[in-house]
This record gives C-alpha cells, structure tokens and sequence, in this order.
C-alpha cells in the first residue's frame, strides 16, 4: 500500500502563523508585522477591484482593521493571507457597489458568453513588445484595458496572475468553485490578450498597425 | 484535437497542470496549427507583462501613511472574542 495521509499530524508552525499567534495573543507589533508584509498586495488587488485610489486605500485601512477585529474568529486553518484576501476582496466589491449602484457588482454574475472570450485578432507581436513604450504609457495601456473587465474576472485574474495565489486558494478567498475560477481565469486571460493586441501586435514594415 | 478543445485546456497548459497525454495532444495541436500557437504566445505574454508590471504600486510615503492610520486604530481598540 502507498503512503498513507498522516491527517491528525499537525502542520509545521511556519513564520506567518507565529506572527498570527502572537497578534492573536495581544502582540500589536506581530500584527504590524503582517501589515508590513502584505499592505502592498492589499492595495494592488483592491486598486484592480475598484480602480480608484481613494477606494484602494480606504479598502487598505478597512481590511486590516476588520482582520484584527476578527482575529479572534481566525481558525488557523487556512493561510492568514488567503483569510485577509477574502476580507480585502469584500471590501473592494461593497466601495464598488456604492460607487457604481446603478450595476449589479458581484463574482458570481456571468456576464458575457462564451464567445465574447473567443479570439478574434489572431495576430503575432512583437518579441518584446512591452518595451513599445515607456514606463508610464505601458501602466496605462494596462490600467486601462484590464479596467474594461467585468469585476469578477479582473479579481480572479489579478489574485491567480498577478498576486501568484493557486487556483484553490483563489477559490477559497472569492468562495468560487475550482472550475468557476478555471473559467474566469481563462475568459479574462483571453479578452486581456484580445484587447492588447491593438498596442502590441507585431508592425509590418515598419508601419503603424493602428 | 480542434482549436476549439485546445482553448478549453489553455489555462491549465500555461499553469502546467496538464496531465502528460492531454499536454502532448495540445503540444502535437500546436505544432501544426498556426493561429493556436499565436493565441498560446500571446496570452502567455499577456500573463507576464501583467504579472512583471509594477501597475498599482504603493508608493511609500502613502504606505507609511496608511500603516500608522492602522496602527492607531488598532491600539486602541484590541481584538474582542465577540467579534466586529
């Protein structure tokens, strides 16, 4: 018989979850340990959610103190990261339903068929095609097309492929499905490729593709 | 295997969370199939271009900002068992 799942064998404490312990035993500064450590990841995926900066740095300030208020509550069982994304990300959906109320915001909507994801420019780029344009032009070519996203695949894709979260932990922090994650990770990685083309497609002879 | 089936798999062929014969059926697919082996590339790059940026940074005279704002409010009020 192969090995056997040693189920009731606790997990080897690592840095993060002494951190964890010690804030939940009234350490403040363990806890400002934990802000230092992911404050910018918070602000990034809160950025994408609600693309405002007033937004992301209230969503900031609003999750890491909802965080300490609920340590308690924190089982340990799964990361302190995952539970603090799931927390930001929830902020970041309510400032963008307040913002926007006029529009159903929310991660389970479908909001467009299969074939709005199916390639339609089938065109080469460049080898480095990044490199087009300079530091500030390529932030907004990014901003703006992954702003044009529905918000429930902007937030899959910036928490798989930009913040490097697994599928599962993707799925525990949205409180997706495996396959509905796998779904939009697909969907807004192709319209993200679909809507880039038009700044980095390979130019013929030197022209402009535009 | 069609293009169509080959976008369904894309995803977990990029992750590499393929098993070996669905992998070696798209990597046959690609070899012949033009328009496949750009969309594979270029969504790749996308990924990278994304993942390498530094969109969104915080700069950090507002992380300094935003930490003491926490940190204050933190102190000042300590967690509770009963919850916010």
């Amino acid at each position: 018989m192969g090995a056997i799942q040693k189920v009731n064998e606790p997990a080897p404490l690592t840095e993060e979850m002494v951190l964890v312990t010690a804030a939940k035993a009234g350490d403040v500064g363990a806890f400002e340990e934990l802000v230092r450590r992911y404050d910018r990841n918070v602000f990034r995926i809160a950025q994408h959610i609600t693309q405002n900066r007033e937004d992301a740095e209230d969503v900031v300030q609003d999750a890491f103190l909802k965080a300490y208020e609920n340590l308690p509550q924190f089982q340990m069982q799964s990361k302190f990261y995952t539970w603090l994304v799931r927390i930001a990300v929830n902020e970041a959906l309510m400032k963008l339903r307040r913002r926007r109320p006029e529009r159903m915001v929310s991660l389970d909507e479908e909001v467009r068929t299969e074939e709005d994801s199916m390639p339609r420019e089938i065109a080469d780029w460049s080898p480095n095609p990044e490199q087009q344009y300079n530091q500030a032009e390529l932030k907004d070519i990014l901003g703006k097309t992954i702003q044009g996203l529905p918000p429930g695949f902007r937030t899959v894709f910036v928490l798989r492929d930009v913040e490097g979260l697994s599928t599962e932990e993707t799925a525990e922090a949205l409180n997706l499905s495996i396959p509905a994650v796998k779904s939009r990770l697909l969907r807004a990685r192709l319209q993200l490729r679909e809507r880039l083309n038009k700044y980095f497609k390979a130019r013929k002879g030197g022209e402009s593709t535009k | 295997m069609t293009c169509k089936d080959f976008l369904k798999e894309l995803t977990d062929y990029l992750d590499d969370a393929l098993d070996t014969r669905t992998r070696s059926e798209l990597e046959e697919h690609l070899q012949w199939c033009h328009n496949c082996y750009v969309i594979c590339n270029t969504t790749k790059k996308t990924i990278e271009i994304y993942r390498d940026s530094t969109l969104y940074e915080l700069p950090d005279d507002l992380r300094g900002r935003l930490r003491s704002a926490i940190m204050t409010k933190c102190r000042a009020k300590k967690p509770s068992t009963s919850g916010a």
